[in-house]
């Protein structure tokens, strides 16, 4: 029988670790590497330029490493639905295989392709390589429901055994064996598109983009950041430093996110290389915490349509947020008044990356901490400028950050000048990405509304003329929410605070 | 069991009762939702049983019209008569009644449709006596607002029974209007607690102040028996509590008004002169003086049971802080050796001089902003009642010794939450071991921690737990 093989790319952007691929290849007699995309949904999506460039880059990674294999990765335009039936029939498939996608939109898709290839007569395979564990073993082993503390998340972990081991990657004796036909004009019917044939539009010389797609530049990120590792031989969480602010080079979250590396392979790397230096004892679940947050929200969201809103949401506080949206798009741009959180979300939308305290700083300022306005929101603003910004990670991020869920405290709330004030006391972070305010001393940079006028007039930038002024009081502000979240979380059941601060202090619960 | 209750065709319901006897309630399915009713009141229901009617599908109305009398109980006596028919329209009024009080308002609202018995128990005034009102814009909020037809209602029918009224708006100045305009119309009421609340801009501090005063005279002058009053963030004035007090003074308990900028201090002190049963107040610092906490101390004030101040800054340097004297706080503990004292501190750094030089007598303080070391080593030394700190922020200095002089000197500390700080490892366990068990909240942010020679982030975990007695481990941010 011949067996003609489609392996589907979503995200699993790789060739190494690749189990669902390597199922297409073993004993197929062809096979045809496909992403499904359609330029005209691009347009209305909510996804920046960044994210889309990245995606192109990796799409063209990909193609390039298929092309030393004798292949190539043919990008289909259109939708899944509308495409496959088409593919099926043109190419005679019989076998489609795809990495497993835990969220419930994509269940909800990969469910119908399913049956559809079922009538067609096409054997699908699937395998879960996205994330370390399956998060429905989690959730069973929860008393089938997903754990909502990290801590609970971690026990549970723990119990696990290890994740299975990566992959080696495709190698060219199992492409020889299946062939690829390409056609002439592969290039025009299947070609990587370019960000124009998107609707955006690129300027010449617009090569500051700091994250480069694809699987080569993840892994080559990958061998420097252990090096860094080992050359620290601490594996401690570094402390956050001015420095840590700025993009790394070997910095690996958008890879993660894309698939363009395997958290596998970045686990057991890991491991190795703290046996290796730590003569084989055993790691501790610290060590990974970057790659089990990412889990921990995975496996949250797996079973809940609704994760990413407040209303319907079961594990979601509803609280009364503010609908503003003159202040949403002041936060959104950059143009609060406050340069910590302005040089942020210029970084943000300049290159799609941000350190995790800085996110903290963000979320926190426009939700419970200053403009009082729904998450939800922020989250959406994160989708379109977030490289790793993934549905169930980036809802739940954002939850936790506003207090909606995850049984948070309230109390600490990062002030928009003191914060950024002992992150970065040089003030250099506020330089690069808020220029206008390169002048400023260290001593008024972050709230420059402070500086007597002759300072401001020396630094070339009035504030209220070249900066906007601050677009709120913080202390009254922070006042204010406190006083509105013990209100709403005085109205739970689980409430059993008694005196004023322990409305303040939440019991949480195990 | 299934039944159908007697009612209009365009309101037929079903109604199907499920009994869980391992629960002491019975769960009642109507029209798809389902409530519960108190078992002891199901079963006064099915004793009553042979004076109503069961009614099936099959029979006409003729059988309806049996007559069954109002709210009566039956006895044992006619437990040999097994009857056979009930009516939901005839349960006794007491029993909808508490069937009613287990309904949210809309549930209500929609079963008192059902007939005219059930129509008349939605009136009853019980189910007057507490009502928040809702009020929204869709521009300005997700949330849905009070029906105005409802409120009409309430106003014409239900103004008399209110007793414990509160006012949820938005941030849009029309809702804080809205409220204004109920409260002028709630004139012949006797309410009790008064809550006005924004649950996100301060939206009453954009209404009229003139508007804003007459709609809250209305009910100050109105009620004669107000004992719980949150105005916080309003635009009242001196003159507003000066007719609180002429009308209430008998009454008032509790007082919150933090972030009221036109009172003054002669203003709240009036309030404390004549107000003797007053026991709970939160104001804002600029209104506390020596002469209030001595007002408060007199022979005929009761013993105050809160006291909660606001310091909020306004820019640095643009607020002096005024100190209040050691020996009035001294007389207050002295008259109310209970009282909790609440602080909540909105400051720069700087800011921070005039306060905890001397003892003082606080119980709970939250610091919003980053607070310097030398203050928490003050507070250490001077607040021997402390008994919750919480800290937002204070920098890259370990904060080891003061920790450690809290816990030696603030015998009564039992909650303790740190934000963005740092404390070695070390440092930290001694602290818990000093405070021992009598913690029975620590919330430490994970970044506080600092691993040293002597413990690494995990050993904490478990030390930590260990001598608390329970599974501990600190607040954790995702690090994605």
């Amino acid at each position: 029988m011949v067996v003609n093989s489609v392996h589907w790319f979503r995200k699993g952007l790789r060739l190494h670790d690749n189990p669902a691929l390597q199922e297409a290849l073993n004993g197929a007699d062809t096979v045809r590497c496909v992403y499904i995309l359609d330029p005209w949904f691009a347009g209305s999506a909510n996804v920046g330029i960044n994210r889309w460039r990245f995606l192109l880059e990796s799409l063209e990674d990909l193609d390039t490493s298929l092309r030393k294999l004798n292949s190539r990765l043919f990008v289909v335009r259109g939708q899944p639905a509308d495409v496959f039936p088409r593919l099926f029939k043109e190419w005679n498939v019989t076998r489609l295989t795809f990495e497993y996608d835990s969220e419930p939109y994509g269940k909800e898709r990969d469910a119908a392709i399913i049956k559809m290839a079922q009538e067609y007569g096409v054997e699908t395979l699937v395998r879960n390589t996205h994330t370390l564990y399956s998060p429905d073993r989690i959730i069973e082993m929860n008393n089938h429901s997903p754990p909502l503390t990290f801590k609970r998340f971690q026990a549970i972990v723990n119990r696990l055994e290890l994740p299975r081991k990566p992959l080696p990657t495709i190698t060219q004796e199992q492409m020889a064996r299946c062939r690829t036909r390409i056609l002439d004009n592969h290039d025009e019917r299947y070609g990587v598109p370019s960000l124009e044939e998107l609707g955006f539009k690129t300027f010449k010389g617009d090569s500051s983009h700091v994250w480069k797609g694809g699987e080569t530049e993840a892994l080559e990120r990958l061998n420097k950041h252990l090096d860094r590792k080992a050359w620290v031989a601490n594996f401690e969480r570094p402390r956050i430093n001015a420095q840590s602010l700025f993009a790394s080079p070997t910095g690996l979250s958008p890879y993660l996110r894309f698939g363009c590396l395997s958290c596998r392979v970045f686990y057991y790397n890991l491991r190795d290389l703290y046996m290796k230096l730590r003569r084989h004892s055993s790691p501790p679940l610290s060590l990974f915490g970057q790659l089990l947050w990412r889990e921990f929200f995975y496996t949250a969201a797996t079973n809940n349509p609704n994760f990413d809103r407040m209303e319907g949401n079961p594990i979601c506080v509803q609280i009364p947020w503010d609908h503003n949206p003159e202040a949403l798009a002041k936060w959104a741009e950059g143009r609060t008044g406050f340069p910590w959180i302005d040089a942020i979300m210029t970084q943000l939308r300049q290159e799609g990356w941000i350190h995790h305290l800085a996110r903290h700083a963000v979320a926190c300022f426009l939700t419970r901490g200053d403009l009082w306005i729904s998450w939800e929101s922020g989250m959406k603003v994160f989708e379109e400028l977030l490289l790793d910004a993934d549905w169930s990670v980036n809802a739940g991020s954002w939850m936790w950050l506003s207090c909606s869920a995850f049984f948070q405290q309230f109390f600490h709330c990062y002030c928009p000048v003191g914060f950024g004030r002992r992150t970065d006391p040089s003030g250099d972070y506020i330089r690069r990405y808020i220029p206008k305010l390169k002048d400023y001393p260290n001593r008024y940079i972050y709230e420059p509304w402070n500086a007597p006028e002759s300072v401001q007039k020396e630094a070339n930038c009035i504030v209220g003329v070249d900066y906007p002024k601050p677009m709120i009081n913080h202390a009254e502000s922070s006042r204010l929410n406190i006083e509105r979240m013990k209100q709403v979380y005085q109205q739970l059941s689980h409430y059993r605070g008694l005196s004023e601060l322990k409305e303040v202090l939440l019991h949480k619960s195990w | 069991m299934f039944s159908r209750a007697h009612v209009p065709a365009r309101h037929r319901l079903s109604i199907r009762i499920w009994q869980n006897f391992a629960a002491k309630q019975i769960r009642v399915f109507w029209d798809g939702m389902p409530f519960y009713v108190d078992e002891e009141a199901w079963n006064k229901m099915k004793r009553g049983r042979s004076k109503c009617q069961h009614f099936t599908p099959s029979e006409g109305r003729k059988k309806r019209h049996r007559s069954v009398p109002p709210a009566h109980v039956q006895t044992g006596s006619s437990a040999s008569q097994r009857p056979t028919e009930e009516t939901w329209g005839s349960l006794p009024h007491h029993v909808v009644l508490h069937i009613f009080q287990h309904l949210s308002l809309v549930d209500r609202a929609r079963a008192s449709s059902v007939c005219r018995r059930w129509n008349e128990v939605f009136h009853i005034p019980e189910l007057w006596r507490r009502f928040e009102f809702e009020l929204n814009q869709p521009a300005t909020s997700y949330l849905r607002s009070t029906h105005p037809d409802l409120i009409q209602q309430i106003i014409k029918r239900h103004a008399q029974h209110l007793q414990y009224v509160s006012f949820k708006v938005d941030s849009c100045t029309e809702s804080a209007e809205a409220a204004c305009n109920i409260l002028s119309q709630l004139v012949n009421c006797t309410i009790k607690t008064l809550g006005l609340i924004s649950t996100a801009r301060p939206s009453f501090m954009d209404v009229s102040q003139s508007h804003f005063v007459s709609a809250l005279t209305v009910v100050f002058v109105n009620s004669k028996s107000l004992s719980s009053i949150k105005i916080d963030d309003t635009p009242v004035d001196d003159p507003s509590l000066k007719v609180l007090v002429a009308n209430n003074s008998d009454t008032l308990k509790l007082l919150k008004m933090s972030s009221c900028p036109h009172v003054s201090p002669a203003g709240i002190l009036c309030v404390a002169d004549q107000c003797h049963g007053l026991r709970e107040l939160a104001l804002n610092y600029h209104l506390l003086s020596d002469e209030l906490l001595l007002a408060l101390s007199s022979e005929k004030h009761v013993h105050l049971e809160h006291l909660r101040i606001d310091v909020v800054s306004e820019n640095p340097g643009q607020t002096q802080f005024h100190a209040i004297k050691k020996s009035s706080w001294d007389a207050l503990i002295h008259h109310s050796p209970q009282v909790s004292i609440v602080m909540y501190f909105f400051l720069y750094e700087e800011e921070f001089e005039p306060f905890f030089c001397e003892e003082t007598p606080v119980t709970h303080l939250y610091f919003g902003r980053a607070v310097s070391k030398d203050m928490l080593g003050r507070i250490g030394m001077n607040c021997p009642r402390l008994v919750e700190l919480v800290v937002c922020a204070n920098g890259l200095e370990p904060l080891d010794e003061e920790l450690i002089r809290i816990a030696e000197r603030c015998t009564s500390l039992t909650a303790i939450g740190l934000g963005e700080c740092e404390v070695t490892c070390s440092g930290f366990m001694e602290f818990v071991k000093m405070c021992g068990g009598r913690l029975s909240q620590l919330s430490i942010m994970e970044e506080v921690l600092i691993p040293d020679n002597t413990y690494s982030i995990e050993q904490i975990h478990s030390e930590v737990s260990k001598h608390l007695g329970r599974i501990w481990f600190p607040d954790m941010m995702p690090t994605w």
